[in-house]
């Protein structure tokens, strides 16, 4: 340190350098995971639709970036008043394995 | 055979319009045919950076509805005769651009000119995708700061996705080009150097522009900088662009600005 650093002020560039390294690894790896999501949200959808019918828009798939880890959130939201068919080798209803959003 | 160029970068401002007219006009100046065409529909500016707005009669989207003929659109440049402009219609309706309109148009320039270089509008929508579509070589103009960098690497994304030359599977030749650079303020730390802003994008790198006053200057006449004032930083930087684009091997430097003992002690710095 020397008598003209005390009156310059910190560089900024540095800053700018880190900032865009991380923001464009999250944009990059963002961009890939919508199309992860986009074909995770057909296949799932593709596989509700053979057992109950759900519209389109009541798939929602998205990915949580917590600090630590990340959440892949799967929620499918089924139509009031479903009831799961009866299968021949039980007499109790099954109970659809499916969660509300929230 | 010739190139199709496309200008783009994402972000606005950051100089693709004035870029495209002194890349052109240098090309021009280089013995080379070049025709210089404007994306941004509804908000056109390329014929007022090359002087040529009181000529405009047809634009782009009258040509691809077939109320106009090629070259009844083509403003053939006072100043260079192997310089032309296709401006942008100045109306609202963005929909007239067709993909199958804008590929028939680039088509037959292709037979008339050695470079066909298209001024992207700003964003990635529909008038910047179809201004790259049909590129083979790509110009990314990058400012040395934050969300242009950003924007930057977005439209690298979109350059290598969706062009008509990536879903066939071949590559669209990319460069990225530096300006407003300010080189003292780079030594300083005060703004991204070119050796960040290459490694965050790794692209290769066509020129460095140095910010100049002479820019605003070229702009408010109406004459591409490399025609109004070749011999200013900016200017010769875009012609060792231009020929670095050509395919010359010349060794990258940031031409500065000259300035006379007159300027020295009375001239003004740049905001």
């Amino acid at each position: 340190m020397n008598l003209f650093s005390l009156f310059r002020r910190p560089s900024s560039a540095p800053v700018a350098r880190d900032r865009l390294q991380i923001l464009l690894a999250q944009d990059r790896t963002g961009q890939g995971f919508s199309d992860l999501l986009r074909v995770l949200r057909e296949d799932i959808l593709a596989v509700v639709r053979r057992h109950m019918d759900i519209d389109f828009d009541r798939v929602n798939v998205q990915v949580g970036h917590g600090e630590k880890l990340s959440m892949l959130e799967i929620a499918v939201e089924i139509p009031d008043g479903f009831q799961a068919p009866r299968r021949a080798s039980r007499r109790k209803r099954t109970p659809v394995p499916a969660r509300r959003r929230g | 055979m010739a190139k199709v160029v496309v200008v783009t970068s994402g972000k606005g401002g950051v100089g693709k319009t004035t870029t495209t007219a002194a890349m052109g006009a240098a090309l021009a100046n280089l013995g080379q045919k070049v025709v210089v065409i404007d994306f941004d529909v509804g908000l056109r500016n390329l014929d007022l950076m090359m002087g040529a707005e009181r000529r405009v009669v047809y634009d782009l989207i009258n040509v691809i509805q077939g109320v106009a003929k090629l070259p009844q659109a083509l403003i053939r440049d006072k100043r260079i005769d192997t310089l032309a402009l296709l401006p942008a219609s100045q109306t609202r309706d963005k929909d007239a651009l067709t993909e199958e309109g804008v590929r028939r148009v680039i088509t037959a320039l292709r037979q008339m000119f050695d470079w066909v270089i298209c001024d992207s509008p700003a964003g990635i929508e529909r008038g910047a995708t179809l201004a790259m579509r049909f590129a083979d070589t790509a110009i990314i103009v990058t400012n040395p700061e934050v969300s242009s960098v950003r924007d930057s690497d977005r439209i690298i994304g979109l350059l290598d996705a969706k062009t008509l030359k990536a879903e066939r599977g071949e590559r669209v030749d990319k460069h990225l080009l530096i300006t407003r650079y300010d080189q003292p303020r780079a030594a300083r730390g005060e703004m991204l150097t070119i050796d960040d802003v290459l490694e965050i994008l790794s692209t290769p790198l066509l020129g460095i522009i140095p910010e100049s006053e002479e820019v605003l200057r070229a702009s408010n006449l109406g004459s591409p900088i490399t025609l109004n004032n070749p011999n200013s930083g900016a200017a010769r930087a875009y012609f060792d662009a231009a020929r670095r684009l050509m395919g010359e091997d010349i060794a990258m430097t940031v031409p500065v600005e000259k300035v006379g003992l007159f300027g020295k002690l009375f001239g003004r710095r740049a905001a």
